[in-house]
């Protein structure tokens, strides 16, 4: 398959949403709403407590803040690479926050560093990884200790509190009724990661990469430097993600969002995004998010132990991409 | 090949050499024979799983379900000793590794006939695992009061001069140098990573390598579960949290190659060894613990970056040109 075929053909998943139903039409993200509202009816109907405008409301807490990087690391495991360590760049940023709190920093100013922070430590795993030329995977567990390591360095086994009134709306308040503004900062994320990836150039280049790095090289396509805008751009969405973690928690600590990045790839993957590269969509990723998030805060209200929720997640990951592997062996055309 | 693993062989052992020394420049007695054998003893469990992660990274596939395979291991043994003290223990062990080697056959089955990527496979196992440990215990935790002396004494007892922990290690050194040197079982993981392509036209199944190669490493996590819990005489949930990346960075170091087919025994073993000596040394030279992971992330890139000189392939050089052009 050659770049320019799958450039026509971005959203063709290969070998895996080949239906396998005749004639039906099945797609990842078909699959992904049974799923979603297969959980939310037996979550429904297993708790009272589920179904009010307050209770979902609060359910969206749990995957905002991992859905926004989600949303960023989806365009870079489509180019073919991954960042493992976008749960330390959240602890060095949130703890560089804290000590410009030391400093009376401004609300503003602690955004700025929050965010700066981010991007700045994705720009360090975009050089080493493109400027370098080496793989993405170890580079990334080297810096996700080197990053978390700098944050035990500046904070031991202190906590920074005291973060002022007007940095909590950022984790805390809402936007209108029950709208939080993570969630709206998260909705409005995806549609410009959507529009990104679906509907600009850059995105095409990004699945090019993707599908075949050496035919993107020859067709003019800057590897590169789009491979290094997508660290970039994961190292900001993890500054974001720290500056809302930050302020909904009121508190810094070193051990702060320990296993997101595992969380977010998780989601990544059950959104459908091929971990090999080259295909994938944001629509597959937000539905993952709001499942993972829903299991969660389903599990949570029966009083299952989070432990207990990650098995199920565990299991729906490899299921969902199990299964129709499976279906097609079973039921599929042997090839002549 | 070979010649680029000794380089890289000989390298690591100048830089643990130049580690000691620097550290005994601080802390004289550090470099004392007695002293190396316990920070060899300490970091056994670690040699012993960086070796297993070896087998399945060369055959271009990764294990990130290591650490958590080795609580549920470490889990369902330390509840048979406590409900039935009577089980010898080298029975135990067995127990031990079987249970291991099941868990990760469960991973090979799924990369070796679903085709499905091992880092997804392994993703998903990790945290089944991990759930899996706190279910059969049913949220308890296994303590001291719950073993039986022979449990946690065996691995304490003295052979020779050394903590039986440490035979562990220097026999499960020599087993896999002589696995993966001296057999087919060793050649096929090797071939599958190199060039898969090739492998097959020699002959070999590869996805049947991988499969041998996460049996292998779900096997020795199972055995580590064992020395983990009785070593620090606790089985419990968080038990070994995170470790995975701890194996994964310990087989870095040691010139193992992520891109697969590139890695030997001795090199995954000094990698193991240049982490815990690190660990071993900064309080006694008065370094704050709180630098170990900074400490450790630094030479994961160091070792990355100076062992991608050796790893360039054909198709990258072609492509410098053309960019120069």
């Amino acid at each position: 398959m050659s770049a320019i075929e799958t450039i026509a053909a971005p959203r063709k998943i290969p070998d895996r949403l080949d239906t396998p139903l005749k004639g039906a039409v099945l797609s990842w993200e078909a699959l992904l709403i049974a799923v979603a509202v297969t959980i939310f009816v037996i979550n429904s109907l297993a708790s009272p407590y589920f179904l009010n405008a307050w209770s979902l409301s609060d359910l969206t807490f749990n995957f905002t803040e991992k859905g926004l990087i989600a949303l960023a690391m989806a365009l870079l495991i489509i180019s073919g690479e991954i960042d493992l360590s976008v749960a330390a760049i959240i602890a060095l940023a949130s703890t560089l926050m804290g000590m410009a709190l030391q400093a009376d920093a401004g609300t503003p100013m602690l955004v700025a560093i929050g965010i700066g922070t981010g991007l700045l430590c994705g720009a360090f795993n975009g050089l080493l990884v493109t400027g370098l030329g080496l793989p993405s995977i170890v580079v990334t567990i080297g810096t996700m200790s080197l990053f978390r390591g700098i944050a035990f360095i500046i904070l031991g086994d202190q906590a920074f509190k005291g973060y002022p009134a007007s940095f909590a709306f950022f984790g805390q308040g809402y936007v209108w009724w029950v709208v939080s503004f993570e969630l709206t900062l998260f909705l409005i994320a995806a549609l410009v990661y959507w529009f990104l990836l679906h509907r600009t150039s850059f995105g095409r280049r990004v699945f090019a990469i993707g599908n075949n790095p050496v035919a993107a090289q020859f067709s003019g396509v800057r590897v590169a430097r789009v491979k290094f805008i997508l660290f970039c751009l994961t190292g900001l969405m993890a500054g974001v993600a720290s500056v809302l973690i930050t302020s909904r928690l009121g508190s810094t600590r070193p051990s702060i969002a320990q296993g997101y990045e595992l969380e977010v790839i998780t989601m990544v993957v059950l959104g459908g995004v091929s971990i090999l590269g080259g295909a994938g969509s944001i629509a597959g990723v937000v539905l993952a998010a709001i499942i993972m998030g829903m299991v969660t805060f389903g599990f949570g209200l029966l009083n299952v132990p989070g432990i207990v929720m990650s098995i199920f997640i565990g299991l729906l990951l490899i299921l969902v991409i199990a299964l129709p592997i499976l279906w097609r062996r079973l039921f599929g055309r042997r090839p002549a | 090949m070979s010649a680029l693993l000794k380089y890289r062989e000989m390298f690591l052992v100048a830089a643990i050499a130049l580690l000691i020394a620097a550290i005994t420049l601080r802390f004289p007695a550090f470099a004392r024979p007695g002293n190396l054998a316990a920070v060899f003893n300490d970091t056994s469990i670690l040699m012993i799983l960086a070796l297993g992660q070896m087998a399945v990274i060369l055959t271009r596939s990764i294990d990130l379900s290591m650490a958590s395979n080795l609580a549920l291991t470490g889990m369902i043994v330390a509840l048979t000793n406590a409900n039935f003290p009577g089980i010898p223990i080298p029975l135990i062990i067995l127990e031990a590794m079987a249970i291991g080697a099941v868990l990760g056959a469960f991973n090979g089955v799924l990369v070796w006939k679903l085709g499905i990527p091992a880092i997804v496979v392994t993703l998903g196992t990790l945290t089944i695992f991990r759930g899996a440990t706190f279910v059969v215990a049913g949220g308890t935790w296994v303590n001291a009061d719950r073993m039986s002396p022979a449990f946690i004494a065996l691995q304490r007892g003295v052979f020779l001069g050394m903590p039986v922990l440490s035979w562990f290690a220097i026999v499960a050194i020599i087993t896999f140098y002589l696995v993966m040197t001296r057999t087919p079982v060793g050649r096929s993981i090797y071939a599958a990573g190199v060039n898969p392509s090739a492998a097959v036209y020699a002959g070999i199944d590869v996805g049947r390598a991988k499969f041998i190669a996460f049996c292998i490493s779900g096997m020795v996590a199972g055995l580590c579960g064992y020395l983990w819990v009785s070593r620090y005489v606790i089985a419990a949930t968080e038990v070994a949290n995170g470790y995975e990346l701890n194996i994964i960075a310990a087989c870095v170091i040691g010139g193992v190659s992520i891109a697969g087919g590139i890695g030997s025994v001795g090199g995954a073993v000094l990698g193991a060894l240049f982490l815990g000596i690190i660990s071993n040394a900064l309080p006694v030279i008065n370094i704050s613990p709180f630098w170990q992971m900074a400490i450790s992330g630094t030479a994961i890139l160091a070792a990355v970056i100076l062992n991608a000189r050796g790893e360039r392939k054909q198709g990258r050089i072609i492509l410098k040109k053309a960019e120069a052009a």
